[in-house]
């Protein structure tokens, strides 16, 4: 596409045909609205943009952006994704996924990818429930979640979808919250703008089966004491007033004034720190961590793979059948 | 012992028409490089040959024991010949338990070489032989030419600089030396392997080759044998440039060129499992083709990878066998639900659930025909050799872009892992397929079909054409659809789509009258041996026809009017009858005669010849 064709397009452009089929008051609407918008703002050529999803209701999404699509099958999109990026590197892919598309039935895969660190971008809507199976306990529901399939309580711990990430060495991690719109813009963005696969855990509602879970986190009246936004280069401060700060300690975070607070910096050598920082939320007293957890550079996996053909065909020449064919100990009768 | 005096033994030089030899060792004895290599030499001196390697799915099951025991079966021949040899007519037992194991496979009377140097008490024990065989006449009727391969290896490497445990691994090239001496096969094939195979260890080229060579004197200083044999070059095979191919072999290379006859990138997503991992290993090697391979996390990535490949407008590939066929089947109903070109090669091993990972069966057929939920037809295809391995994958990449459907390629362990000589295709002479992608949105429907019931390939990158698609029943624009038409609809373009294939493959030939009492009709890699069955039974004097399905599913067009004119139709297959219930289930008005054997271990000739003689006996 032309420069001049990217520029003029608006959010309507990325609006697709199909009517949106997810509840009313669904959290993945505002989410939809922020993507749209980001692409027409960002200049994405629609042609040359892919989301790709698995199973569950934010697997849909595919279907509402006018984009190219692929809704595939349950916990696969990673694997998908693969193929789609690494046969064609020039296309910005997008997978959209949920907490058990990701982390139950997909998370090998999930695993994988942050691990070969494709150039993607990984949208994880987290609202900690089984919505399209009609409201069972998912893996990131907390201890005690009493649902159809827990009448007594679920037993399992969770996941932290940001720990997992990290400890898959993912490149590029972050968490945003759907109702957001501002928020979840600038995080949309430093992830496109990442080279590798960038990771998103968004804290989404489920108005039917775990309505307002994240409530006691993200409601406008506590929202600013019970989350911490991590901003590259900036202190880590939190508060309606901005007067708390976070700072490491040998023995890892401790709540400080906004003087000792720490300045961030995503892209250490080493993982700990915002590692650190991922666990802060398991203490009801301290904040839920937002915004941009990791952010480093590393070898990409769909560059390498396309590399060494590339490589490969400089060093011995583009091959021919014949070559192939009437290769090793050949011999001739009559 | 006996030993019993072979006709003409005296003779310094006895041609044969054919000799069928079976090197058994331990897996650690490199039972198999020798068996490669006797196969490549006799390929370029000229013999046609058949191969059956068979060994453990334990890389080193412990040392001396009968479940370690890895052989290489050879027949080489002067004449045209279709299998590896019911009967070796020589056994080359590197330790008791390798002898124990393959004894009783043996020819009557015929020759087993036996490494003495390994029949002390303790070799014994771990073969759990109470009393040792060369003295107890477990070996009475059997030519014995006992030989201390361990001792003669030490003393030929004297000299060399190798600790005594690498001299020792040298032994299975001084036990070639011997058989190459025997049946007079040069030396120098295997000498510029051995060359290039360890070019960096130049110490071990020099000790390896002074084994073989050493081998070789010791048949003539020694005078072990009576005299030599030769298999001279068979006149037989149609003029052409060979070399000598095993069966995944040839369908990498049959991918690399279907995916080019495509105008496509081909893009392997895999995950290694016995017997298909070669293939992988293959194509890895050949990206200067421009060939794009990805070892994913499993067997479902690796198909959703190759799925994901096709969708952005590359010919998606997935290898494996059963237990990644059992995985991949969701995946499977996506492409063909969502219609893209695919190609799945299952390599089938004996199963059910792990089964035998290193032995031959042909029980995956109903998977590959029906195994999926829903109604979910995809065409599939079987290799039935080596030699036709390279072609059929070519027209597996065909009816996948041109029908735009998954399509499935059976191969199996015999074929994987047997070789023979490949009479090399005219490459000019390979009819291309070139894909043309869909670029004008005028009008354009996701879902509208051409003449073959193939839906329009639109890439993404493509302007003006977005779409979203995926395993959701769609209309013919593409969206979703729970309407109750469209349904049926759909699953009848599927499914005619599938049967319409049938229009595009040959009429397998009949060999022998077109009609009679017995037709015998087999699939994949039985083709030598019921091609040498019936050519026995007609040297019997029974009439009987044969007739062998590469194309399964759809059925090539004009089954049943050549069925029609036999009474009887036999269908050998190493399963418990799949192919006898598809054919039953769609031309119900013939007479299927299932013959079946799953014993991880292809038919013996023998076999079929009296199962034939059986049949028409009543």
């Amino acid at each position: 596409m032309t420069d001049t064709a990217t520029t003029t397009l608006t959010k309507k452009d990325f609006v697709s045909d199909q009517e949106v089929r997810w509840c009313p008051g669904c959290g993945d609407y505002a989410i939809l609205a922020a993507m749209q918008k980001y692409m027409a703002d960002s200049g994405a050529d629609p042609a040359n943009t892919v989301f790709v999803s698995g199973i569950g209701c934010s697997s849909r999404f595919p279907y509402y952006m006018n984009t190219y699509g692929f809704h595939t099958i349950h916990g696969r999109a990673p694997a998908v994704a693969t193929g789609v990026k690494v046969a064609n590197p020039d296309l910005s892919v997008w997978i959209v996924t949920g907490d058990g598309d990701a982390l139950s039935i997909g998370g090998n895969h999930l695993a994988h990818i942050l691990r070969r660190n494709l150039n993607v971008n990984i949208l994880l809507f987290n609202n900690e429930i089984y919505g399209l199976t009609k409201g069972q306990y998912s893996p990131t529901s907390p201890v005690g979640t009493k649902k159809k399939s827990t009448p007594l309580g679920s037993v399992d711990r969770p996941f932290n979808p940001i720990a997992f990430a990290l400890g898959c060495n993912a490149t590029f991690v972050a968490r945003s919250v759907d109702t957001d719109a501002k928020h979840l813009t600038r995080i949309f963005a430093a992830a496109d703008a990442h080279q590798g696969t960038s990771f998103i855990e968004i804290l989404q509602n489920c108005v039917i089966f775990n309505k307002d879970f994240y409530n006691k986190v993200v409601d406008r009246s506590v929202r600013a004491d019970m989350t911490v936004d991590l901003v590259p280069g900036e202190k880590i401060v939190y508060g309606a007033d901005k007067d708390k700060g976070l700072r490491f300690t040998a023995s890892g975070l401790d709540t400080c004034g906004v003087d000792d607070a720490e300045v961030w910096d995503p892209s250490t050598a080493t993982v700990s720190q915002a590692f650190a920082i991922s666990q802060l939320d398991t203490d009801p007293d301290t904040p839920k961590p937002l915004g941009i957890f990791r952010a480093v550079d590393a070898q990409i996996y769909d560059e390498s793979v396309r590399e060494q053909v590339e490589e490969a065909v400089s060093a011995k020449g583009e091959g021919k059948i014949e070559d192939l064919v009437y290769s090793g100990d050949c011999w001739t009768v009559g | 012992m006996t030993k019993i005096e072979t006709p003409g033994a005296d003779l310094p030089l006895q041609q044969l028409e054919r000799v069928v030899i079976r090197f058994a060792g331990d897996s650690g004895d490199g039972m198999q490089i020798t068996g490669n290599q006797f196969t490549q030499t006799s390929a370029l001196f000229g013999n046609d040959l058949a191969t059956l390697p068979d060994f453990p799915a334990e890389i080193r099951a412990p040392a001396g024991t009968r479940p370690g025991v890895s052989g290489f079966q050879l027949q080489f021949s002067s004449k045209d010949i279709h299998t590896p040899g019911d009967e070796p007519d020589i056994l080359v037992a590197m330790n008791p338990a390798a002898l124990v194991v393959n004894l009783g496979d043996l020819k009557a009377g015929g020759t087993v070489v036996v490494n003495t140097g390994a029949f002390k008490a303790n070799d014994l024990k771990k073969a759990k032989l109470d009393k040792n065989p060369l003295e107890d006449g477990t070996l009475d009727g059997y030519r014995v030419i006992p030989v201390d391969i361990n001792a003669r290896v030490l003393d030929a490497l004297v000299d060399s600089p190798l600790k005594t445990k690498e001299k020792s691994r040298c032994k299975n090239f001084y036990t070639l030396g011997l058989m190459y001496w025997l049946y007079s096969r040069p030396l120098e094939p295997t000498i510029t392997w051995l060359h290039e195979k360890f070019k960096k260890r130049p110490e071990l080229v020099e000790a390896n080759v002074i084994a073989l060579k050493a081998g070789f004197n010791a048949g003539d200083i020694r005078e072990l044998f009576q005299g030599q044999y030769e298999v001279p070059k068979t006149d037989e095979l149609p003029a052409g440039t060979y070399r000598n191919m095993m069966g995944n072999d040839a369908i990498a290379m049959g991918l690399v060129a279907g995916a080019k006859m495509a105008g496509l990138t081909p893009v392997l997503g895999s995950y290694p499992i016995t017997p298909a991992s070669t293939i992988l290993e293959s194509l890895a090697s050949y990206k200067h083709f421009g060939v794009i391979t990805m070892q994913m996390e499993d067997e479902i990535a690796a198909i959703c990878a190759a799925i994901g490949a096709s969708f952005s407008g590359s010919l998606g590939i997935t290898s494996t066998s059963g237990p990644g066929m059992a995985l991949k089947t969701e995946a499977m109903g996506l492409a063909i639900s969502a219609e893209y070109p695919l190609v799945i090669i299952n390599i089938q091993r004996a199963g059910p659930s792990t089964g035998m990972p290193t032995k031959v069966e042909q029980s995956d057929l109903l998977q590959a025909v029906f195994g999926r939920n829903g109604d979910a037809p995809v065409p599939v295809i079987s290799c039935s050799r080596p030699s036709d391995a390279f072609q059929l994958t070519i027209d597996a990449c065909r009816i996948a872009v041109q029908y735009m459907t998954p399509v499935i390629l059976l191969s199996d362990n015999f074929i994987a892992n047997g070789a023979e000589p490949w009479c090399l295709p005219d490459i000019e002479s390979l009819k291309p397929f070139p894909v043309v992608f869909k670029t004008d949105p005028e009008g354009h429907q996701t879902f509208a079909r051409n003449e073959k019931g193939a839906r329009a390939w639109v890439k993404p990158g493509t302007p003006k054409m977005e779409f979203r698609i995926g395993g959701l029943e769609k209309d013919v624009e593409g969206n979703v659809s729970y309407d109750a038409a469209n349904h049926q609809a759909m699953t009848n373009y599927r499914h005619n789509k599938v049967a319409a294939v049938a229009e595009s493959i040959p009429t397998p030939e009949l060999d022998g009258p077109d009609s009679g009492d017995l037709l015998i009709l087999g699939w994949g890699s039985t083709v030598g041996i019921l091609t040498q069955a019936v050519e026995t039974s007609r040297e019997n004097g029974v009439s009987v026809s044969r007739m062998h399905l590469t194309h399964i599913w759809p059925f090539p067009k004009g089954l049943d009017e050549i069925f029609s004119k036999f009474k009887a139709i036999m269908v050998p297959e190493m399963n418990m009858g799949q192919l006898t219930r598809i054919l039953r289930g769609e031309m119900p008005q013939h007479n299927f005669i299932p013959f079946t054997k799953v014993t991880g271990q292809p038919f013996l000739t023998t076999e079929v010849v009296a199962k034939i003689k059986n049949v028409l006996e009543g």
